[in-house]
C-alpha cells in the first residue's frame, strides 16, 4: 500500500496564534482543504524568521505542512494576501478580529469546510475594503449561522407554523427563530423584535451583501439586528466571544471620523522623511 | 539541588524570598524595581519629555542595551489580545495616560512588538491619546543588520520598501 505523502499543502487564512517555548508558535490556521488545523511554526519569534510574517494572524497565504508526532509542523508559507487596511485601522482591525474568532470557536479541527473558508475570506476582503464594516459582520453571522446548521426561521412562527398568522413579534434564539404574539411558551426565553429589525433579517438570510447594503437602513434597526445575532451565537456557542467586547471598546471610544478611505491594494506608499 | 551544598540550597531559597519581597512595582513607569520609584524615572539625566512604550520589563533591557535612547520608558505588561479576552484595562494604559496629563511629554514611542498585537495594541495607545496632541511614534519596520535581501521574507521586505528613507 502508498505510504500517505509526507507533507501537504493548501491556502488558508491564520486564525490566531499562541507561544510555544522559548521560540516557537502554535498557530490556528483555516485552510480551504483540510477545515481548522493546528499546526507549529518553528523559530518564528527571532527576528530572523522568515516565516514570521506569513503566520500573522489574519493573513492569507499558501501553506505546507509537514506530518508530525503530535501537532503537525508548518514548512514553507507564501504570503498571498495580508489585508493591509485592516492592519492600519482599530475599526477594522477589531471586527476582523470578531470574524476570525467565531470561526475558531464555531469550528471543529480538520472538518474540512471550503464554504466557510470562503466566507472568511470573503469577509475579510470586505473588511478591509468597504465602509459600512459593521454590515459586513451582520452578514457574515447570517451566513455563519447557516453554515452550522443554526439558521433562524424567520418567514413564520416556530410554534404553531401558521403562515396565515401576522409576522413575528417575538424572537428566540433556543427555539430557533420568530414567535408570533398567540404562541408564546413560557419555557422559551423570547425577545421583541420590530419588524424593521426582522425585515434586515430576513434580507441578510435572502440576499447578496451588495443588495442589504443598497437599503439604508436605521442605525437603531441595525443595532437591533447586532443584539438578536449575537443572541443566536451566544446559544450555538453556549459562551460569548472574547472579541466582542474589544469590538465594543473601540466602537465607545473612538466614534467613527470622516472614513478613513482604505489604501488602494499593493504600491509602496510614499517614502518617509527620516 | 539534593547533591548540592546547603549553603547554596539556603541562599537560592532567601533570593527566592527576597525576589518576592522586595521587588514592586515602579509607581511611575511600571517597570519592575526593588526601590520605588525605579533608576532610570530618579535619573535627571534622562530625557524626562520622551516616553518609550514597552509590552514587557526585559524589552527596556532590551532597547537599554543599544545606549541609544536616553527617554523614560513605560511598562504596559502585555498587549491588546481580542481573542485571548486581554483588553486595554488589563494593561498598564491608564497609567500611561495619567503620567502624560502633566503636559511635560512630547513624545510617545510606541516600542511594542512588530506583530499583529503589537500593532493593535500601538494603534489603540495612539488614538487615546490624540486629543492630547502628543506626538506619538512607532519603531521602524524593516530589514534586520546583517541580512541578505534574497532571504528576506515577502513581508518585511514590502514593509522595508514602502518605508524606505532618503540616503
Amino acid at each position: 500500500m502508498p505510504r500517505p505523502p509526507r507533507v501537504y499543502s493548501t491556502p488558508a487564512i491564520v486564525l490566531r496564534q499562541r507561544k510555544l517555548g522559548d521560540a516557537d508558535k502554535i498557530v490556528t490556521l483555516y485552510t480551504a482543504n483540510f477545515g481548522k488545523v493546528e499546526a507549529v511554526a518553528k523559530g518564528v519569534r527571532r527576528v530572523t524568521s522568515r516565516l514570521a510574517g506569513s503566520v500573522e494572524p489574519l493573513s492569507h497565504g499558501s501553506f505546507m505542512f509537514a506530518h508530525g508526532r503530535n501537532l503537525d509542523i508548518i514548512t514553507q508559507a507564501l504570503p498571498i494576501e495580508t489585508f493591509q487596511p485592516l492592519r492600519d485601522d482599530l475599526g477594522r482591525l477589531s471586527r476582523a478580529f470578531y470574524a476570525a474568532e467565531l470561526i475558531d470557536r464555531a469550528t471543529e479541527e480538520r472538518s474540512e469546510n471550503f464554504t466557510l473558508y470562503r466566507l472568511l475570506l470573503d469577509t475579510l476582503r470586505r473588511l478591509s475594503q468597504v465602509s459600512d464594516l459593521d454590515l459586513v459582520l451582520r452578514s457574515f453571522e447570517m451566513a455563519l449561522l447557516g453554515e452550522l446548521g443554526y439558521r433562524p426561521e424567520l418567514s413564520e412562527c416556530v410554534v404553531c407554523h401558521d403562515p396565515s398568522k401576522e409576522q413575528g413579534r417575538y424572537i428566540s434564539a433556543s427555539a430557533g427563530g420568530v414567535v408570533c404574539a398567540d404562541c408564546r411558551p413560557p419555557e422559551i426565553v423570547l425577545h421583541g423584535v420590530s419588524p424593521e429589525a426582522l425585515y434586515a433579517l430576513q434580507q441578510l438570510q435572502g440576499c447578496t451583501f451588495d443588495e442589504v447594503d443598497a437599503l439604508h437602513l436605521g442605525a437603531e434597526t441595525w443595532t437591533e439586528v447586532e443584539r438578536h445575532l449575537r443572541d443566536a451565537f451566544h446559544y450555538a456557542l453556549e459562551r460569548d466571544v472574547r472579541s466582542a467586547s474589544f469590538l465594543d471598546i473601540v466602537r465607545r471610544r473612538f466614534r467613527p471620523g470622516p472614513a478613513a478611505a482604505p489604501a488602494p491594494a499593493g504600491g509602496a506608499g510614499s517614502p518617509r522623511a527620516p | 539541588m539534593l547533591r548540592a551544598p546547603e549553603a547554596e540550597a539556603r541562599s537560592l531559597a532567601l533570593a527566592l524570598i527576597e525576589l518576592k519581597e522586595k521587588t514592586t512595582l515602579c509607581s511611575s513607569c511600571q517597570n519592575v524595581t526593588e526601590q520605588d520609584p525605579c533608576g532610570i524615572c530618579t535619573d535627571g539625566m534622562r530625557d524626562q519629555a520622551t516616553i518609550c512604550v514597552v509590552e514587557e520589563p526585559l524589552d527596556i533591557l532590551a532597547i537599554e542595551r543599544t545606549r541609544g535612547f536616553r527617554g523614560l520608558y513605560h511598562v504596559l505588561h502585555g498587549v491588546l489580545s481580542p481573542m485571548e479576552g486581554v483588553g486595554p484595562d488589563d494593561l498598564k494604559i491608564n497609567q500611561l495616560v495619567a503620567r502624560l496629563r502633566n503636559g511635560s511629554v512630547r513624545e510617545v514611542i510606541m516600542a511594542t512588538n512588530p506583530n499583529l498585537e503589537g500593532e493593535a495594541t500601538a494603534m489603540y495607545v495612539s488614538r487615546l491619546l490624540q486629543p492630547m496632541s502628543i506626538r506619538v511614534t512607532r519603531l521602524a519596520r524593516g530589514l534586520p543588520a546583517g541580512a541578505d535581501l534574497e532571504y528576506a521574507d515577502d513581508v518585511t521586505l514590502a514593509r522595508a520598501l514602502e518605508h524606505r528613507q532618503d540616503v
